[in-house]
C-alpha cells in the first residue's frame, strides 16, 4: 500500500519496520502486560483517593495522638530499605527469567520474599503497638485515614507475597514456559508499582506527618 | 532487526523479549536505579529531620524528592522510555497521572476552601460556647 519511501539512511531501518497497524495483532506478552499496566494504573488511582482522604483528615486528631507522637523514623527507614531492596532483587529475578537461569530465579525470588515479609512484620508490629496504646483506627479520623491508606498498601504486599510463592511453585512444576513468564512479568510490574506507592507513603504520611 | 511488532510490553527492557540482551547491562541498569533511589530516600529523611532548612519549604522539598524518586523507579525499574515502542504505555501512564493529580489536588483545594469558609462560623460558635 502507501508505505512511505525512506529518503536517507537513518530512516530506512525505521520505515522498513511495519507500523503498529500493519504489523497485525500484538504478541500475547504485550497484550497481557498492557492490560496489567492498565489495572495497575486503576489501582494507583484508588491509592490516590485514600491519599486525598488522609491528607484532608491528617489534622483531625479529635484530641487523640498525632503523627508526631506515633511515628518512629527508624522503623520507617528500615521498612523503606526492605521494600527498596526487594524491588531491586525483583528486577534481578526478571533478568534471571530472561536468560532462563532457574537457580538464580529461585534465589532472587527468595530474597524478594524475605525482604517483603520483613517489611510486613515491621509494619504489623507498628500497627499492633499503636492499637495497644489506644491509637486504633476508631480513635480519630486521622487514624482511620492512616490505617486505611497504610493498611491497604500492606494488604497489597501480602497479596504480592502469596502471588510470588504461587509463581515459584508454578516455575518448579511447569518450568519457564511463555505463560509462566507472562505471569512473572505481571508480578514484577505489581511489585515495582507497590514500591512507587510506598515512596509516596513514607514521604506524605511518615515524613510530612512529623513536621507539623 | 526485523522487529515484526512495534510495541513493547510494559516492564520489558527490550521489544524482543526472546533475544538475549546482555544480563550484565541489565544488572547495571537496576544497580544505578537502586543507588539513585537510595540517595533520594536518604535525602528525604535528612530533609525531614534537619533544622537547617526553612520549615515552610520542607514539605514542598519532600514532594519534589518523591516525584524524582518516582521517576527513577519508572525509568530504571519499569523501563519506561520515550521511544516509539513505548507510546501506548506512556500515554496510559500519563492519563493515570492526570486522574491522580485531579483527585488529590482537587480534594485538597476544595476541602481547604471549605475550611476557610467554615472558619467564621466555627469561631462564632467557640465564642458562644465560651460565654
Amino acid at each position: 500500500m502507501n508505505v512511505a519511501v525512506a529518503v536517507d539512511d537513518n530512516n530506512v531501518r525505521y520505515e522498513a519496520r511495519p507500523s503498529a497497524s500493519e504489523a497485525g495483532a500484538a504478541t500475547k506478552r504485550i497484550v497481557v502486560g498492557y492490560g496489567f499496566w492498565i489495572f495497575l494504573l486503576s489501582d494507583i488511582i484508588m491509592f490516590a483517593v485514600f491519599f486525598a482522604a488522609y491528607a484532608v483528615l491528617s489534622h483531625a486528631t479529635a484530641g487523640g495522638p498525632s503523627g508526631m507522637q506515633l511515628f518512629s523514623q527508624r522503623s520507617v527507614a528500615i521498612e523503606t530499605g526492605c521494600l527498596l531492596a526487594s524491588s531491586y532483587s525483583c528486577g534481578l529475578m526478571s533478568l534471571a527469567i530472561g536468560s532462563r537461569r532457574r537457580g538464580a530465579t529461585y534465589l532472587a525470588a527468595l530474597i524478594t520474599f524475605l525482604l517483603g515479609a520483613s517489611f510486613l512484620v515491621l509494619e504489623l508490629r507498628e500497627f499492633a503497638g499503636m492499637i495497644a496504646i489506644g491509637a486504633g483506627p476508631q480513635r480519630s479520623a486521622f487514624l482511620s485515614g492512616f490505617f486505611t491508606l497504610v493498611g491497604c498498601h500492606g494488604l497489597h504486599v501480602t497479596a504480592g507475597l502469596v502471588w510470588l510463592a504461587v509463581m515459584m511453585a508454578q516455575v518448579a512444576v511447569k518450568g519457564l514456559r511463555p505463560t509462566i513468564k507472562r505471569r512473572l512479568l505481571c508480578f514484577s510490574l505489581f511489585w515495582h508499582a507497590l514500591d512507587i506507592v510506598w515512596v509516596w507513603l513514607f514521604a506524605v504520611v511518615y515524613l510530612m506527618g512529623v513536621l507539623s | 532487526m526485523t522487529g515484526r511488532h512495534y510495541d513493547r510490553a510494559p516492564g520489558d527492557a527490550s521489544a524482543l523479549p526472546d533475544v538475549e540482551q546482555g544480563t550484565s547491562s541489565g544488572v547495571l541498569v537496576y544497580t544505578i536505579g537502586l543507588a539513585l533511589a537510595v540517595v533520594l530516600t536518604a535525602m528525604s529523611f535528612w530533609v525531614a529531620s534537619t533544622t537547617l532548612l526553612w520549615a515552610g519549604g520542607v514539605s514542598l522539598g519532600l514532594t519534589v524528592l518523591a516525584i524524582a524518586q518516582m521517576g527513577i523507579h519508572l525509568v530504571f525499574f519499569l523501563h519506561v522510555t520515550t521511544g516509539p515502542d513505548n507510546t501506548n504505555n506512556v500515554m496510559a501512564l500519563a492519563f493515570g497521572v492526570l486522574i491522580v493529580v485531579l483527585v488529590v489536588v482537587g480534594s485538597l483545594l476544595i476541602m481547604a476552601d471549605l475550611n476557610d469558609n467554615m472558619m467564621p462560623a466555627a469561631e462564632l460558635m467557640n465564642l458562644q460556647m465560651q460565654h
